[in-house]
């Protein structure tokens, strides 16, 4: 359908941009690269009083290197994302999901703070950030906040995001030595949301996982770490006893939704399956990276 | 309403869209460049891509107030002077289409793709089509075509 009527704010500042969202709060949605949005709109999903979009602002744009890892302004677009050289020296777990993301035209205009603040937990870069426990940056009227993964996907499509607030930076910690990461998942189609996806990133040091993340896409209205697997892992060597015990593990704790694409019973069959191909290439390439 | 001025297929436009209206209704009603189709009107067929500073873009997920300052590529911009371009020909010479909506798209998608990835095999060209929904040919004969299209290329 066409779109509804909206009335149109397009702030060049964050400043500007958080005193819109100041002014209108749950009247108003972000428009970000609108991948998901305009698509609700066009549902009549959504109906904001106001649009505000903050593509004209430049400072939310960019990748750089900051302590101990890599800060994302909120409008870098996923192609870009996926172009850059220093997210896939530092954050290889990002880099391996960028390219999954719908198709070319979808990252052509899809942004990774519009992803993470969308919050679909179908999608894959809220798998990558609760498995890396990146941080977010938010500004609003009464200054900045952080906040961790753990606490920014409260539900479905729901964030800790305030509604005077505004997503400006996503924060990735730097992959040390000895990590191998793995992203996972089955689709009907190439670019498709995932029945299940997951998230993997092993450290290996000595021969040994020192440390292990798993986080799954597409099992629940949240991305959600496999903490019991997680923590059988630790201090184990890789094995393929140790990753089928991690994959029953994993999916114990899992109650998936049925649709149209699997029933509850099948995403968990799919989830074991790449919890053990997922651990098998992060703990191969996590040999390559010593 | 909103005056807006952007570069399609080589020509400066002018117009002054309402905020809602997307760039594929704009590109149609607008300037009258009714080669992009529009299809599910969420993004989901691809059948509106167009060429937006050089990066392929589904236009019914845009506002056409979005495009100001842009320069964007549509079906009409490939061929100017009326006749078909390599994919174009290659496409036809495959009976890449039957009923033709979902054409345009197609052939902006790939046009975008083969320019970054002139060596593609078969594989990479059906993941970088995975996006695009065509209702008629089974895909193989669009297949086809852009294999085609990159062989002609590499032989010019």
């Amino acid at each position: 359908m066409k779109l509804p009527p909206f009335e149109y704010e397009a702030p060049t500042t964050v400043d500007e941009a958080i005193d819109l969202l100041a002014e209108h709060l749950d009247e108003a949605s972000v428009l970000a690269g609108g991948q998901s949005l305009i698509p609700l709109l066009a549902l009549r999903l959504a109906r904001p009083e106001v649009l505000i979009d903050i593509n004209g602002i430049a400072e939310l744009s960019g990748v750089s290197a900051a302590d101990g890892g890599v800060a994302i302004g909120a409008m870098t677009r996923e192609y870009v994302a996926e172009e850059s050289k220093v997210i896939a020296d530092t954050v290889p777990l990002l880099a391996a999901a960028l390219p999954l993301i719908g198709h070319e035209a979808i990252r052509s205009r899809g942004t990774i703070g519009g992803s993470l603040a969308h919050a679909d937990a179908a999608a894959e870069l809220p798998a990558v950030a609760r498995a890396l426990d990146a941080e977010f940056v938010v500004r609003g009227p009464s200054g900045m906040r952080v906040i961790p993964a753990a606490q920014w996907f409260e539900g479905y499509l729901t964030t800790a995001r305030r509604p005077d607030e505004l997503l400006v930076e996503v924060r990735f910690p730097t992959a040390g030595r000895g990590t191998g990461v793995s992203f996972q998942e089955v689709a009907r189609r190439h670019g498709d949301f995932a029945i299940v996806g997951l998230a993997v990133s092993l450290v290996l040091s000595g021969g040994v996982i020192s440390d292990a993340r798993l986080a799954f896409a597409g099992v629940s209205d949240v991305p959600v770490r496999a903490a019991a697997a997680e923590d059988l892992l630790a201090g184990e060597r890789p094995s393929a006893e140790l990753f089928a015990e991690a994959a029953r593990l994993a999916t114990g704790d899992i109650d998936p939704p049925a649709d149209l694409h699997g029933s509850s019973d099948y995403r968990k069959t799919v989830a074991a399956t790449i919890v053990r191909r997922g651990l098998r290439e992060a703990a191969g390439n996590a040999l390559e990276r010593q | 309403m909103t005056d807006i001025t952007l570069t399609v297929n080589g020509a400066t436009c002018t117009g002054s869209p309402e905020a809602r209206k997307t760039l594929v209704d704009f590109l149609r009603d607008d300037l009258d460049l009714t080669g992009t189709h529009v299809g599910c009107e969420h993004g989901v067929c691809g059948a509106c891509t167009v060429i937006l500073d050089g990066r392929p873009v589904r236009s019914c997920l845009m506002l056409a107030v979005q495009a100001a300052g842009s320069e964007v590529t549509t079906i009409e911009g490939l061929a100017p002077d009326g006749g078909l371009g390599t994919l174009q020909q290659a496409m036809w010479d495959s009976h890449s289409f039957q009923c033709g909506f979902c054409t345009p798209g197609f052939v902006m998608q790939a046009t975008a793709f083969l320019r970054d990835h002139p060596d593609a095999g078969e594989q990479q060209i059906r993941e970088a089509l995975s996006g695009n929904i065509c209702r008629c040919t089974g895909y193989q004969s669009i297949i086809d075509g852009v294999l085609l299209a990159a062989e002609r290329n590499r032989e010019r």
